[in-house]
């Protein structure tokens, strides 16, 4: 329970299945207080939560065999940061298709997963974010099809959103731990930061 | 401008594996109750190891069909193998648009001397080790993923412990040289000079290290995982045990929550016979096939 330095937010990294360890590496470089979640009752212990990229089909089994569900969507509902890469932003999704899958619709975005293809057509690409050029590692990736009114995109890549802002969830379709560049955690670290109280640690909801 | 096929994406797919189950599979169905299970990816393959190993004969690249038809099946990542040295088989399966390619000690080795040079593929490959030298030497020709050997299709853990062991303690071993004896121990290690000084430099692999060989049980893959293992294949000890289905799962989850007894336990309950296995130790040396590749 206690480790983080008051003030310091401790960000949960959700480590059921994918690259929740890649994620960690990067927040840890840039100075947060990281955990692994594994069941729901640890996420009664983090002030933000990384839904990192893997399997969802994967994922989904895990969430129903540890009753994950609940605890989730009340995490993602208090409004503490979420970031959700890849698989995070399939699970956030409001439709999912290529095949259709269940999804928790607290991102009002539909998804269409493998969009670009099998692994040979992943790729890399850059652009421009926050002032410093982003590379943008897209594996095996999923497209954002559809975006709420609500929604905020903040990076398109030929056309579509590939980084979008809906509230406390900061979603990508690409993969930001994989690349050396660090704004978009340094960003999700500054949301955590503005929510994260001192004594936090430890205290239940 | 975009660009395919970089290390970064090669790699990038095996992190998304991580702390995951890649399940052999031998058709369409098989593939299906895998991925219901929560496989994070199957291996297609023709035979599963144990019986390649009942069999005898030349074990080979799967028929392309059958590759096609599992693919057509599941929406995770599918996987096959080539023949070590068999850079073709390799060539066939880009085509195919496989996921990862397995250059793999289970089949039959088409060159006694030298490994795909995978740096040539857009497609991923995985290869096997016992121990740090060749997980390094692989690595060198391009490998994005390591996976220890094992005994595959024995259904005895023995093997994958000892390289898996083998791996993780020739990387502590190289963090506590000395810059001038890191030379000496590339000269006895095989192993190129300037990877091992960068393995040296962050103590780790600079590619994903998964286990394989000889997994049958929850607490088998808990066990590799708490040595050092970042995900495991399960070959014959899923469709060759009692109940496979039931078997897949409690082994994913397992492989999850590798670190809690209480889990490993309630996962372990009633999910029938594991595969029968045979006693490495018994094996002839000439049965063995983690001595095949370099």
């Amino acid at each position: 329970m206690a480790g983080s330095t008051a003030g310091s937010p401790r960000i949960g990294l959700l480590a059921l299945q994918g690259a929740y360890d890649a994620h960690g590496r990067l927040l840890r470089r840039l100075g947060a207080d990281t955990t692994e979640v594994r069941l729901p009752a640890q996420l009664n212990e983090v002030d933000a939560l990384v839904l990192p990229g893997g399997e969802s089909t994967t994922l989904l089994k895990l969430i129903d065999a540890f009753v994950f569900e609940e605890a989730l969507r009340a995490f993602v509902q208090s409004g503490r940061p979420v970031l959700a890469t890849c698989m995070g932003v399939i699970l956030l999704a409001e439709n999912v298709t290529n095949p259709p899958q269940r999804s928790f619709g607290l991102l009002p975005v539909d998804v269409e997963r493998n969009s670009y293809g099998r692994q040979v057509e992943s790729f890399e690409a850059q652009a421009t974010f926050a002032g410093e050029t982003f590379d943008l590692v897209f594996i095996r990736a999923p497209r954002i099809t559809r975006t709420g009114p609500e929604v905020e995109t903040l990076l398109t890549y030929e056309n579509d959103p590939v980084l979008v802002r809906h509230g406390n969830i900061l979603a990508a379709t690409f993969h930001p731990e994989l690349s050396d560049c660090t704004a978009i955690h340094g960003q999700f670290i500054e949301m955590a930061s503005r929510i994260s109280k001192p004594n936090h640690a430890g205290t239940g909801k | 401008m975009s660009e395919r096929g970089t290390l970064r994406l090669k790699t990038g797919l095996a992190e998304m594996l991580k702390g995951g189950v890649i399940m052999d599979v031998t058709d369409a169905d098989q593939a299906k109750i895998a991925e219901d299970a929560g496989a994070t990816a199957v291996m297609a393959l023709e035979r599963v190891p144990s019986d390649i190993r009942r069999d005898g004969g030349v074990a080979r690249m799967s028929d392309p069909l059958m590759i096609r038809a599992i693919q057509k099946a599941v929406s995770i990542p599918v996987m096959a193998k080539v023949r070590i040295g068999h850079f073709v088989e390799a060539q066939i399966l880009e085509t195919l648009n496989v996921d990862f390619i397995d250059e793999s000690e289970v089949l039959t080795p088409a060159d006694e001397k030298f490994h795909i040079d995978k740096h040539a593929f857009k497609v991923p490959f995985v290869c096997g080790c016992r121990n740090l030298g060749e997980a390094l030497r692989r690595i060198s020709e391009g490998a994005a993923m390591i996976r220890t050997k094992g005994e595959a299709g024995s259904g005895d853990i023995v093997e994958a412990v000892r390289h898996i062991r083998a791996v993780v303690s020739g990387v502590k071993r190289l963090t506590m040289l000395g810059d001038e004896e890191l030379m000496t121990e590339a000269k006895d290690l095989g192993a190129p000079y300037e990877l091992l000084r960068m393995v040296a430099k962050e103590g780790k692999l600079p590619v994903p290290n998964f286990s394989a060989g000889g997994i049958a049980t929850p607490a088998d893959a808990a066990l590799v995982m708490q040595l050092g293992a970042e995900a495991v294949f399960v070959g014959s000890g899923i469709f060759k045990s009692e109940d496979p289905s039931a078997r897949a799962k409690a082994i994913v989850k397992a492989a999850t929550h590798y670190r809690d007894p209480e889990i490993l336990a309630q996962v372990s309950e009633g999910i029938g016979q594991a595969m029968r296995g045979i006693d490495v130790a018994k094996l002839p040396e000439a049965e063995l096939l983690q001595t095949r590749g370099w």
